[in-house]
Protein backbone atom coordinates (compact mmCIF):
# COMPACT_ATOMS: atom_id res chain seq x y z
CA UNK A 1 0.00 0.00 0.00
CA UNK A 2 2.85 2.57 0.05
CA UNK A 3 6.45 2.55 1.19
CA UNK A 4 5.95 5.13 4.01
CA UNK A 5 3.65 7.11 6.26
CA UNK A 6 2.78 9.81 3.44
CA UNK A 7 1.95 7.30 0.71
CA UNK A 8 -0.10 4.97 2.69
CA UNK A 9 -2.33 8.15 3.88
CA UNK A 10 -2.59 9.16 0.80
CA UNK A 11 -3.66 5.55 -0.99
CA UNK A 12 -6.10 4.98 2.42
CA UNK A 13 -7.80 8.38 2.35
CA UNK A 14 -7.95 8.33 -1.84
CA UNK A 15 -9.64 4.76 -1.33
CA UNK A 16 -11.78 6.41 1.20
CA UNK A 17 -12.90 9.34 -0.98
CA UNK A 18 -13.36 6.99 -4.35
CA UNK A 19 -15.83 5.06 -1.98
CA UNK A 20 -17.79 8.15 -0.67
CA UNK A 21 -18.21 9.89 -4.22
CA UNK A 22 -19.73 6.65 -5.12
CA UNK A 23 -21.74 6.42 -1.78
CA UNK A 24 -22.37 9.96 -2.65
CA UNK A 25 -23.80 9.76 -6.05
CA UNK A 26 -26.73 7.67 -5.68
CA UNK A 27 -28.53 10.41 -4.21
CA UNK A 28 -28.09 12.65 -6.92
CA UNK A 29 -28.97 9.70 -9.45
CA UNK A 30 -32.14 9.14 -7.05
CA UNK A 31 -32.95 12.88 -8.22
CA UNK A 32 -31.84 12.57 -11.64
CA UNK A 33 -34.40 9.31 -12.35
CA UNK A 34 -37.24 10.86 -10.56
CA UNK A 35 -37.03 13.95 -12.32
CA UNK A 36 -35.77 12.25 -15.43
CA UNK A 37 -39.00 9.99 -15.25
CA UNK A 38 -41.47 13.04 -15.03
CA UNK A 39 -39.79 14.62 -17.86
CA UNK A 40 -40.26 11.60 -20.04
CA UNK A 41 -43.45 11.05 -19.07
CA UNK A 42 -44.83 14.55 -18.79
CA UNK A 43 -44.61 14.89 -14.85
CA UNK A 44 -43.52 17.41 -12.36
CA UNK A 45 -41.56 15.10 -10.36
CA UNK A 46 -40.41 16.12 -6.82
CA UNK A 47 -40.00 20.44 -6.74
CA UNK A 48 -41.19 21.20 -3.25
CA UNK A 49 -38.25 21.13 -1.27
CA UNK A 50 -35.45 23.15 -2.48
CA UNK A 51 -34.44 24.66 -5.70
CA UNK A 52 -35.50 22.15 -8.50
CA UNK A 53 -36.55 19.43 -5.84
CA UNK A 54 -32.40 19.03 -4.56
CA UNK A 55 -33.11 18.87 -1.09
CA UNK A 56 -35.41 16.02 -1.50
CA UNK A 57 -32.88 13.07 -0.99
CA UNK A 58 -31.73 14.88 2.41
CA UNK A 59 -35.57 14.86 3.22
CA UNK A 60 -35.62 11.03 2.49
CA UNK A 61 -32.10 10.20 3.82
CA UNK A 62 -33.18 11.65 7.27
CA UNK A 63 -36.69 10.23 6.83
CA UNK A 64 -35.14 6.50 6.21
CA UNK A 65 -33.14 6.72 9.15
CA UNK A 66 -35.89 7.40 11.63
CA UNK A 67 -37.59 4.92 10.40
CA UNK A 68 -39.09 2.01 12.86
CA UNK A 69 -36.19 -1.05 13.21
CA UNK A 70 -38.33 -3.90 11.76
CA UNK A 71 -37.13 -7.81 11.92
CA UNK A 72 -39.67 -10.12 10.80
CA UNK A 73 -40.02 -13.05 14.02
CA UNK A 74 -40.37 -15.52 11.08
CA UNK A 75 -36.97 -14.21 9.52
CA UNK A 76 -32.83 -15.52 10.13
CA UNK A 77 -32.30 -12.57 11.53
CA UNK A 78 -27.76 -13.35 10.64
CA UNK A 79 -29.09 -13.59 7.00
CA UNK A 80 -31.89 -10.65 7.36
CA UNK A 81 -29.45 -8.48 8.38
CA UNK A 82 -25.97 -9.47 6.68
CA UNK A 83 -27.73 -8.71 3.02
CA UNK A 84 -28.06 -5.33 2.91
CA UNK A 85 -24.16 -4.90 4.34
CA UNK A 86 -23.36 -7.58 1.32
CA UNK A 87 -25.09 -5.34 -1.27
CA UNK A 88 -22.89 -2.63 -0.59
CA UNK A 89 -19.65 -4.58 -0.93
CA UNK A 90 -19.30 -6.02 -4.02
CA UNK A 91 -19.77 -3.07 -6.05
CA UNK A 92 -17.60 -0.98 -4.15
CA UNK A 93 -14.61 -3.38 -4.19
CA UNK A 94 -15.30 -3.52 -7.61
CA UNK A 95 -15.59 0.34 -8.36
CA UNK A 96 -11.98 0.49 -6.43
CA UNK A 97 -10.40 -1.15 -9.41
CA UNK A 98 -11.21 1.08 -12.44
CA UNK A 99 -8.81 3.64 -13.18
CA UNK A 100 -10.54 6.86 -13.03
CA UNK A 101 -7.96 9.41 -14.44
CA UNK A 102 -4.62 9.37 -14.97
CA UNK A 103 -1.78 8.62 -12.68
CA UNK A 104 -0.36 11.73 -10.63
CA UNK A 105 3.45 12.11 -10.56
CA UNK A 106 4.67 13.94 -7.57
CA UNK A 107 8.49 15.30 -6.91
CA UNK A 108 10.50 15.46 -4.14
CA UNK A 109 9.04 18.54 -2.03
CA UNK A 110 9.45 19.24 2.01
CA UNK A 111 6.68 18.93 4.30
CA UNK A 112 6.74 18.82 8.50
CA UNK A 113 10.74 18.99 8.50
CA UNK A 114 11.70 16.60 6.08
CA UNK A 115 11.99 15.11 2.73
CA UNK A 116 9.00 13.32 0.86
CA UNK A 117 9.05 11.59 -2.15
CA UNK A 118 8.95 10.90 -5.12
CA UNK A 119 5.96 9.23 -5.85
CA UNK A 120 3.28 7.88 -8.25
CA UNK A 121 -0.13 7.78 -7.55
CA UNK A 122 -2.64 6.14 -9.41
CA UNK A 123 -6.07 7.58 -9.92
CA UNK A 124 -8.23 4.61 -8.41
CA UNK A 125 -8.07 2.26 -4.98
CA UNK A 126 -6.11 -0.09 -6.19
CA UNK A 127 -4.54 -1.62 -9.68
CA UNK A 128 -4.66 -4.67 -10.10
CA UNK A 129 -3.16 -6.60 -14.04
CA UNK A 130 -5.79 -8.67 -14.24
CA UNK A 131 -8.43 -6.08 -14.06
CA UNK A 132 -11.72 -6.68 -15.69
CA UNK A 133 -11.34 -10.78 -14.38
CA UNK A 134 -11.11 -9.62 -10.89
CA UNK A 135 -14.02 -6.69 -11.45
CA UNK A 136 -16.41 -9.91 -13.62
CA UNK A 137 -15.71 -12.09 -10.62
CA UNK A 138 -16.77 -9.43 -7.85
CA UNK A 139 -19.73 -8.19 -9.22
CA UNK A 140 -21.21 -11.01 -9.90
CA UNK A 141 -21.15 -11.46 -6.14
CA UNK A 142 -23.93 -9.14 -5.91
CA UNK A 143 -26.21 -12.28 -6.33
CA UNK A 144 -25.62 -12.99 -2.86
CA UNK A 145 -26.67 -10.06 -0.93
CA UNK A 146 -29.87 -10.76 -2.99
CA UNK A 147 -30.17 -14.75 -2.41
CA UNK A 148 -29.69 -14.03 0.97
CA UNK A 149 -31.95 -11.31 1.68
CA UNK A 150 -34.81 -13.71 0.08
CA UNK A 151 -33.93 -16.39 1.52
CA UNK A 152 -33.38 -15.16 5.28
CA UNK A 153 -36.66 -12.57 5.22
CA UNK A 154 -38.70 -16.05 4.91
CA UNK A 155 -41.19 -14.47 2.69
CA UNK A 156 -42.36 -16.34 -0.52
CA UNK A 157 -42.27 -13.08 -2.40
CA UNK A 158 -38.81 -12.27 -1.37
CA UNK A 159 -37.71 -16.19 -2.08
CA UNK A 160 -39.38 -15.97 -5.80
CA UNK A 161 -37.84 -12.55 -6.35
CA UNK A 162 -34.04 -13.71 -4.81
CA UNK A 163 -34.28 -16.70 -6.64
CA UNK A 164 -35.15 -14.93 -10.48
CA UNK A 165 -32.53 -12.62 -9.79
CA UNK A 166 -30.02 -15.13 -9.01
CA UNK A 167 -30.96 -17.14 -12.14
CA UNK A 168 -31.69 -14.31 -14.03
CA UNK A 169 -27.43 -12.78 -12.85
CA UNK A 170 -25.90 -16.20 -14.13
CA UNK A 171 -27.87 -16.69 -17.19
CA UNK A 172 -26.45 -13.03 -18.26
CA UNK A 173 -22.88 -13.72 -17.05
CA UNK A 174 -22.62 -15.74 -19.66
CA UNK A 175 -23.11 -13.61 -22.62
CA UNK A 176 -21.22 -10.62 -20.81
CA UNK A 177 -17.96 -12.70 -19.97
CA UNK A 178 -18.23 -13.76 -23.74
CA UNK A 179 -18.88 -10.46 -24.97
CA UNK A 180 -15.53 -9.10 -23.82
CA UNK A 181 -13.21 -12.02 -25.35
CA UNK A 182 -13.08 -10.15 -28.56
CA UNK A 183 -11.79 -6.66 -27.49
CA UNK A 184 -9.23 -8.95 -25.30
CA UNK A 185 -7.63 -10.58 -28.32
CA UNK A 186 -7.40 -6.75 -29.84
CA UNK A 187 -6.29 -5.28 -26.72
CA UNK A 188 -3.88 -8.59 -25.52
CA UNK A 189 -4.33 -7.23 -21.44
CA UNK A 190 -6.49 -7.64 -18.81
CA UNK A 191 -5.80 -4.53 -17.24
CA UNK A 192 -7.63 -0.93 -17.87
CA UNK A 193 -4.87 1.27 -17.79
CA UNK A 194 -2.91 -0.47 -20.47
CA UNK A 195 -6.91 -0.32 -22.66
CA UNK A 196 -6.98 3.12 -21.87
CA UNK A 197 -3.53 3.75 -23.66
CA UNK A 198 -4.28 1.83 -26.58
CA UNK A 199 -7.13 3.50 -27.44
CA UNK A 200 -5.67 7.29 -28.09
CA UNK A 201 -5.32 8.70 -31.22
CA UNK A 202 -7.69 8.83 -34.12
CA UNK A 203 -8.82 4.86 -35.34
CA UNK A 204 -6.65 3.15 -37.09
CA UNK A 205 -5.49 -0.21 -37.53
CA UNK A 206 -3.74 -2.71 -39.80
CA UNK A 207 -6.14 -4.92 -42.28
CA UNK A 208 -3.68 -7.37 -45.00
CA UNK A 209 -0.38 -5.53 -43.99
CA UNK A 210 -2.22 -2.15 -45.04
CA UNK A 211 -2.11 0.72 -42.19
CA UNK A 212 -5.61 2.12 -42.24
CA UNK A 213 -6.31 5.53 -40.52
CA UNK A 214 -9.98 7.08 -40.23
CA UNK A 215 -9.08 10.68 -38.62
CA UNK A 216 -12.71 11.73 -37.87
CA UNK A 217 -12.98 8.51 -35.50
CA UNK A 218 -11.56 8.42 -31.93
CA UNK A 219 -9.35 4.81 -31.63
CA UNK A 220 -12.66 3.44 -29.52
CA UNK A 221 -13.38 -0.28 -29.15
CA UNK A 222 -16.84 0.33 -29.78
CA UNK A 223 -15.55 0.89 -33.63
CA UNK A 224 -13.96 -2.58 -33.41
CA UNK A 225 -16.39 -4.36 -31.32
CA UNK A 226 -20.27 -2.82 -32.15
CA UNK A 227 -21.68 -6.26 -31.60
CA UNK A 228 -19.55 -6.71 -28.53
CA UNK A 229 -20.52 -3.90 -27.17
CA UNK A 230 -24.30 -4.01 -27.84
CA UNK A 231 -24.45 -7.72 -26.03
CA UNK A 232 -22.38 -6.09 -23.22
CA UNK A 233 -24.67 -3.75 -22.25
CA UNK A 234 -27.83 -5.89 -22.55
CA UNK A 235 -25.96 -8.23 -20.29
CA UNK A 236 -25.47 -5.03 -18.45
CA UNK A 237 -29.04 -4.28 -17.81
CA UNK A 238 -30.05 -7.63 -16.94
CA UNK A 239 -26.94 -8.30 -14.26
CA UNK A 240 -28.21 -4.74 -12.34
CA UNK A 241 -31.78 -6.20 -12.82
CA UNK A 242 -33.09 -2.78 -14.23
CA UNK A 243 -35.81 -2.63 -16.42
CA UNK A 244 -36.39 -4.13 -18.72
CA UNK A 245 -34.58 -6.87 -16.57
CA UNK A 246 -36.43 -6.11 -13.64
CA UNK A 247 -38.35 -9.37 -12.76
CA UNK A 248 -36.65 -9.83 -9.18
CA UNK A 249 -38.92 -6.84 -8.41
CA UNK A 250 -41.58 -6.94 -10.81
CA UNK A 251 -44.33 -5.38 -8.48
CA UNK A 252 -47.60 -6.67 -10.48
CA UNK A 253 -46.27 -10.12 -9.39
CA UNK A 254 -43.95 -10.08 -6.33
CA UNK A 255 -44.98 -7.17 -4.64
CA UNK A 256 -41.29 -5.96 -4.13
CA UNK A 257 -39.16 -8.92 -4.76
CA UNK A 258 -36.03 -9.74 -2.52
CA UNK A 259 -36.44 -6.36 -0.45
CA UNK A 260 -40.32 -6.96 0.29
CA UNK A 261 -39.81 -7.55 4.17
CA UNK A 262 -37.06 -4.68 4.29
CA UNK A 263 -37.66 -0.71 4.74
CA UNK A 264 -35.81 2.31 5.92
CA UNK A 265 -32.27 2.65 6.06
CA UNK A 266 -31.61 -1.38 5.08
CA UNK A 267 -33.63 -0.79 1.97
CA UNK A 268 -31.53 2.32 0.75
CA UNK A 269 -28.52 0.09 1.41
CA UNK A 270 -29.75 -2.19 -1.19
CA UNK A 271 -30.54 0.64 -3.47
CA UNK A 272 -26.79 1.85 -2.76
CA UNK A 273 -26.16 -1.59 -4.25
CA UNK A 274 -27.82 -1.55 -7.19
CA UNK A 275 -26.55 2.31 -8.82
CA UNK A 276 -23.31 0.85 -7.44
CA UNK A 277 -23.50 -1.90 -10.09
CA UNK A 278 -24.98 0.75 -12.36
CA UNK A 279 -22.12 2.46 -12.12
CA UNK A 280 -19.44 -0.23 -12.55
CA UNK A 281 -21.05 -1.58 -15.59
CA UNK A 282 -21.13 2.08 -16.59
CA UNK A 283 -17.33 2.58 -15.89
CA UNK A 284 -16.66 -0.81 -17.23
CA UNK A 285 -18.28 0.20 -20.93
CA UNK A 286 -16.36 3.84 -20.80
CA UNK A 287 -13.27 2.38 -20.46
CA UNK A 288 -13.56 -0.92 -22.67
CA UNK A 289 -15.52 0.83 -25.35
CA UNK A 290 -15.40 4.54 -25.04
CA UNK A 291 -11.32 5.60 -24.58
CA UNK A 292 -12.00 5.30 -20.30
CA UNK A 293 -10.81 8.90 -19.13
CA UNK A 294 -9.11 10.50 -22.23
CA UNK A 295 -10.60 12.52 -24.53
CA UNK A 296 -10.78 11.18 -28.47
CA UNK A 297 -7.56 12.09 -30.62
CA UNK A 298 -4.56 14.08 -28.58
CA UNK A 299 -6.90 16.62 -26.55
CA UNK A 300 -6.55 14.92 -23.42
CA UNK A 301 -2.88 16.16 -23.83
CA UNK A 302 -3.82 19.79 -24.52
CA UNK A 303 -6.14 19.78 -21.98
CA UNK A 304 -3.95 18.77 -19.49
CA UNK A 305 -0.61 21.26 -20.57
CA UNK A 306 -3.42 24.07 -20.71
CA UNK A 307 -4.22 22.83 -16.79
CA UNK A 308 -0.48 22.14 -16.12
CA UNK A 309 0.44 26.10 -17.48
CA UNK A 310 -2.28 27.42 -15.36
CA UNK A 311 -0.05 26.04 -11.94
CA UNK A 312 3.02 27.20 -11.02
CA UNK A 313 3.89 24.22 -9.11
CA UNK A 314 4.94 21.64 -10.62
CA UNK A 315 2.72 19.15 -8.13
CA UNK A 316 -0.04 21.15 -8.31
CA UNK A 317 -0.26 21.50 -12.07
CA UNK A 318 0.23 17.30 -12.21
CA UNK A 319 -3.40 16.94 -9.93
CA UNK A 320 -5.34 19.26 -11.62
CA UNK A 321 -4.27 18.08 -14.49
CA UNK A 322 -5.61 14.24 -13.07
CA UNK A 323 -8.73 16.24 -11.51
CA UNK A 324 -9.27 17.50 -15.21
CA UNK A 325 -9.43 14.02 -16.79
CA UNK A 326 -11.66 12.66 -14.04
CA UNK A 327 -14.01 15.22 -14.85
CA UNK A 328 -13.85 13.68 -18.44
CA UNK A 329 -14.43 10.33 -17.23
CA UNK A 330 -17.33 10.83 -15.21
CA UNK A 331 -19.47 12.93 -17.67
CA UNK A 332 -18.64 9.92 -19.70
CA UNK A 333 -20.32 7.68 -16.88
CA UNK A 334 -23.13 10.07 -16.67
CA UNK A 335 -24.14 9.61 -20.04
CA UNK A 336 -24.28 6.03 -19.54
CA UNK A 337 -25.89 6.53 -16.46
CA UNK A 338 -28.35 8.65 -17.97
CA UNK A 339 -29.18 5.83 -20.49
CA UNK A 340 -30.16 3.07 -17.66
CA UNK A 341 -32.62 5.72 -16.26
CA UNK A 342 -33.34 6.86 -19.88
CA UNK A 343 -34.59 3.32 -20.96
CA UNK A 344 -35.91 2.73 -17.78
CA UNK A 345 -38.67 4.70 -18.51
CA UNK A 346 -39.12 3.93 -22.19
CA UNK A 347 -38.89 -0.36 -22.58
CA UNK A 348 -41.81 -2.48 -20.65
CA UNK A 349 -40.35 -5.39 -19.06
CA UNK A 350 -40.07 -9.25 -20.57
CA UNK A 351 -41.72 -12.35 -19.48
CA UNK A 352 -40.00 -14.76 -17.78
CA UNK A 353 -39.57 -17.59 -19.97
CA UNK A 354 -38.92 -14.47 -22.81
CA UNK A 355 -36.05 -13.50 -20.22
CA UNK A 356 -33.99 -16.73 -20.20
CA UNK A 357 -34.86 -17.18 -23.68
CA UNK A 358 -33.00 -14.01 -24.88
CA UNK A 359 -30.14 -14.56 -22.52
CA UNK A 360 -29.52 -18.05 -23.54
CA UNK A 361 -30.62 -18.63 -27.50
CA UNK A 362 -30.17 -15.24 -28.57
CA UNK A 363 -27.57 -13.34 -26.64
CA UNK A 364 -25.04 -16.38 -25.76
CA UNK A 365 -25.16 -17.99 -29.62
CA UNK A 366 -24.32 -14.27 -31.31
CA UNK A 367 -21.57 -13.51 -28.18
CA UNK A 368 -19.99 -16.77 -29.43
CA UNK A 369 -20.59 -15.67 -33.09
CA UNK A 370 -18.67 -12.59 -32.15
CA UNK A 371 -15.81 -14.60 -30.70
CA UNK A 372 -15.31 -16.69 -34.03
CA UNK A 373 -16.10 -14.11 -36.27
CA UNK A 374 -12.97 -11.68 -34.32
CA UNK A 375 -10.71 -14.21 -34.49
CA UNK A 376 -11.29 -15.49 -37.75
CA UNK A 377 -10.86 -11.59 -39.10
CA UNK A 378 -7.30 -11.38 -37.05
CA UNK A 379 -6.28 -14.22 -38.22
CA UNK A 380 -6.61 -13.29 -42.11
CA UNK A 381 -6.16 -9.86 -41.85
CA UNK A 382 -3.89 -8.77 -38.70
CA UNK A 383 -6.56 -6.18 -37.58
CA UNK A 384 -6.60 -4.66 -34.26
CA UNK A 385 -5.64 -1.88 -32.53
CA UNK A 386 -1.89 -0.47 -32.57
CA UNK B 1 -1.61 -6.97 -4.06
CA UNK B 2 -4.89 -8.11 -2.56
CA UNK B 3 -4.29 -6.55 0.98
CA UNK B 4 -5.92 -2.51 -0.28
CA UNK B 5 -8.90 -5.00 -1.72
CA UNK B 6 -9.46 -6.70 1.86
CA UNK B 7 -9.26 -2.94 3.86
CA UNK B 8 -11.92 -1.75 1.28
CA UNK B 9 -14.12 -4.46 1.71
CA UNK B 10 -13.27 -4.00 5.69
CA UNK B 11 -14.11 -0.43 5.71
CA UNK B 12 -16.94 -0.39 3.22
CA UNK B 13 -18.60 -3.68 5.25
CA UNK B 14 -18.11 -1.02 8.77
CA UNK B 15 -19.76 1.52 7.20
CA UNK B 16 -22.73 -1.06 6.60
CA UNK B 17 -22.88 -2.48 9.64
CA UNK B 18 -22.47 1.14 11.59
CA UNK B 19 -25.43 2.22 8.89
CA UNK B 20 -27.58 -0.54 10.11
CA UNK B 21 -26.91 -0.54 13.85
CA UNK B 22 -27.43 3.14 14.36
CA UNK B 23 -30.69 3.09 11.86
CA UNK B 24 -31.74 0.62 14.77
CA UNK B 25 -31.01 3.01 17.69
CA UNK B 26 -32.36 5.95 16.42
CA UNK B 27 -35.38 4.66 14.88
CA UNK B 28 -38.89 4.72 16.98
CA UNK B 29 -39.86 1.57 19.07
CA UNK B 30 -43.45 0.62 18.13
CA UNK B 31 -45.53 -1.65 19.89
CA UNK B 32 -45.77 -5.28 18.42
CA UNK B 33 -48.62 -6.11 17.06
CA UNK B 34 -49.76 -9.83 15.77
CA UNK B 35 -50.63 -7.61 11.81
CA UNK B 36 -47.26 -5.99 11.61
CA UNK B 37 -45.24 -9.33 12.57
CA UNK B 38 -46.93 -11.66 9.87
CA UNK B 39 -44.82 -12.01 6.64
CA UNK B 40 -45.83 -9.59 3.91
CA UNK B 41 -48.90 -10.71 2.09
CA UNK B 42 -51.26 -8.75 -0.62
CA UNK B 43 -54.63 -8.18 1.99
CA UNK B 44 -54.94 -11.76 2.59
CA UNK B 45 -54.52 -13.13 5.82
CA UNK B 46 -51.26 -14.40 5.93
CA UNK B 47 -49.95 -17.90 5.77
CA UNK B 48 -47.20 -18.87 7.26
CA UNK B 49 -45.24 -21.98 5.11
CA UNK B 50 -42.08 -22.47 5.70
CA UNK B 51 -41.62 -25.13 3.02
CA UNK B 52 -42.15 -23.73 0.00
CA UNK B 53 -41.52 -25.43 -3.06
CA UNK B 54 -39.51 -23.64 -5.59
CA UNK B 55 -39.26 -24.29 -9.20
CA UNK B 56 -36.32 -26.83 -10.27
CA UNK B 57 -35.63 -24.85 -13.04
CA UNK B 58 -33.46 -22.58 -11.04
CA UNK B 59 -31.78 -24.94 -9.95
CA UNK B 60 -30.79 -26.40 -12.86
CA UNK B 61 -30.02 -23.32 -14.57
CA UNK B 62 -27.31 -22.60 -11.56
CA UNK B 63 -25.62 -26.33 -12.85
CA UNK B 64 -25.63 -24.85 -15.98
CA UNK B 65 -24.13 -21.73 -15.62
CA UNK B 66 -21.55 -23.42 -13.84
CA UNK B 67 -20.33 -25.67 -16.69
CA UNK B 68 -20.82 -23.18 -19.34
CA UNK B 69 -19.17 -20.12 -17.42
CA UNK B 70 -16.24 -21.80 -16.53
CA UNK B 71 -15.40 -22.71 -19.85
CA UNK B 72 -15.81 -19.31 -21.16
CA UNK B 73 -13.52 -18.82 -18.52
CA UNK B 74 -10.74 -20.43 -19.94
CA UNK B 75 -11.32 -18.23 -22.75
CA UNK B 76 -10.36 -15.63 -21.26
CA UNK B 77 -6.02 -16.20 -21.13
CA UNK B 78 -6.45 -17.85 -24.65
CA UNK B 79 -7.99 -14.46 -25.78
CA UNK B 80 -4.83 -12.38 -24.58
CA UNK B 81 -2.39 -14.46 -25.65
CA UNK B 82 -4.04 -14.85 -29.49
CA UNK B 83 -2.42 -12.10 -31.31
CA UNK B 84 1.07 -13.07 -30.17
CA UNK B 85 0.60 -16.28 -31.89
CA UNK B 86 -1.20 -14.86 -35.08
CA UNK B 87 2.35 -11.95 -35.12
CA UNK B 88 4.24 -15.18 -34.80
CA UNK B 89 2.55 -17.50 -37.48
CA UNK B 90 0.97 -19.92 -35.13
CA UNK B 91 -2.55 -18.37 -35.51
CA UNK B 92 -3.79 -20.92 -37.53
CA UNK B 93 -3.54 -23.65 -35.06
CA UNK B 94 -4.87 -21.43 -32.40
CA UNK B 95 -7.47 -20.96 -34.14
CA UNK B 96 -8.48 -24.17 -34.89
CA UNK B 97 -8.41 -24.82 -31.12
CA UNK B 98 -10.57 -22.39 -30.22
CA UNK B 99 -12.99 -23.56 -33.11
CA UNK B 100 -13.02 -26.91 -31.79
CA UNK B 101 -13.49 -25.49 -28.31
CA UNK B 102 -16.24 -23.52 -29.16
CA UNK B 103 -18.00 -26.45 -31.64
CA UNK B 104 -17.70 -28.37 -28.16
CA UNK B 105 -19.84 -25.29 -26.57
CA UNK B 106 -22.14 -25.51 -29.14
CA UNK B 107 -23.38 -28.63 -28.58
CA UNK B 108 -23.43 -28.36 -25.17
CA UNK B 109 -25.99 -25.91 -25.82
CA UNK B 110 -27.65 -27.22 -28.85
CA UNK B 111 -28.13 -30.89 -26.78
CA UNK B 112 -29.55 -28.09 -23.82
CA UNK B 113 -32.18 -26.72 -26.45
CA UNK B 114 -33.19 -30.08 -27.77
CA UNK B 115 -33.58 -31.61 -24.04
CA UNK B 116 -35.64 -28.96 -22.98
CA UNK B 117 -33.49 -27.88 -20.21
CA UNK B 118 -34.04 -24.33 -21.13
CA UNK B 119 -37.91 -24.36 -21.47
CA UNK B 120 -39.81 -22.20 -19.17
CA UNK B 121 -43.81 -22.73 -18.87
Amino acid sequence: MGSDVFEITVNVVKMLLIFLLMVQLVPILVWVERRGSAFIQNRFGPNRVGPLGLTQLLADAVKFLFKEEFVPPSSHALLYYAAPVLALVPGAIAFGGIPLSMPIEIQPFDMFGSHWGPYTFKFQSYDLNIGILFILAISSLGAYALLLAGWGSNNKYSLFGALRASAQMVSYELAMGLSLVGLLMLYQTLNFSQMIELQKGPLHFYFFGRELVVPFLPNWGIFYQPLGFLLFATAAFAETNRLPFDLPEAEGELVAGYHTEYGGLKMLMFYIGEYGHMMVASAVMTTFYFGGYELPFHLSDSLTTAVRGAFTSYNMGNVMAAMALFLVFLLKVLFFLWVFIWVRWTLPRFRYDQLMDLGWKTMLPWALANVLITAFLILVGGGGVL
Amino acid sequence: MILPVLVLALIVATFGTLLVYGASLVGPKKKKTAAKYMPYECGLPGQENKKTNVSIRFYLTAILFIMFDIEILFLYPWAVVYREFVDKGQGAFLFWELFVFIGLFVFGLMWEIKAKALEWD
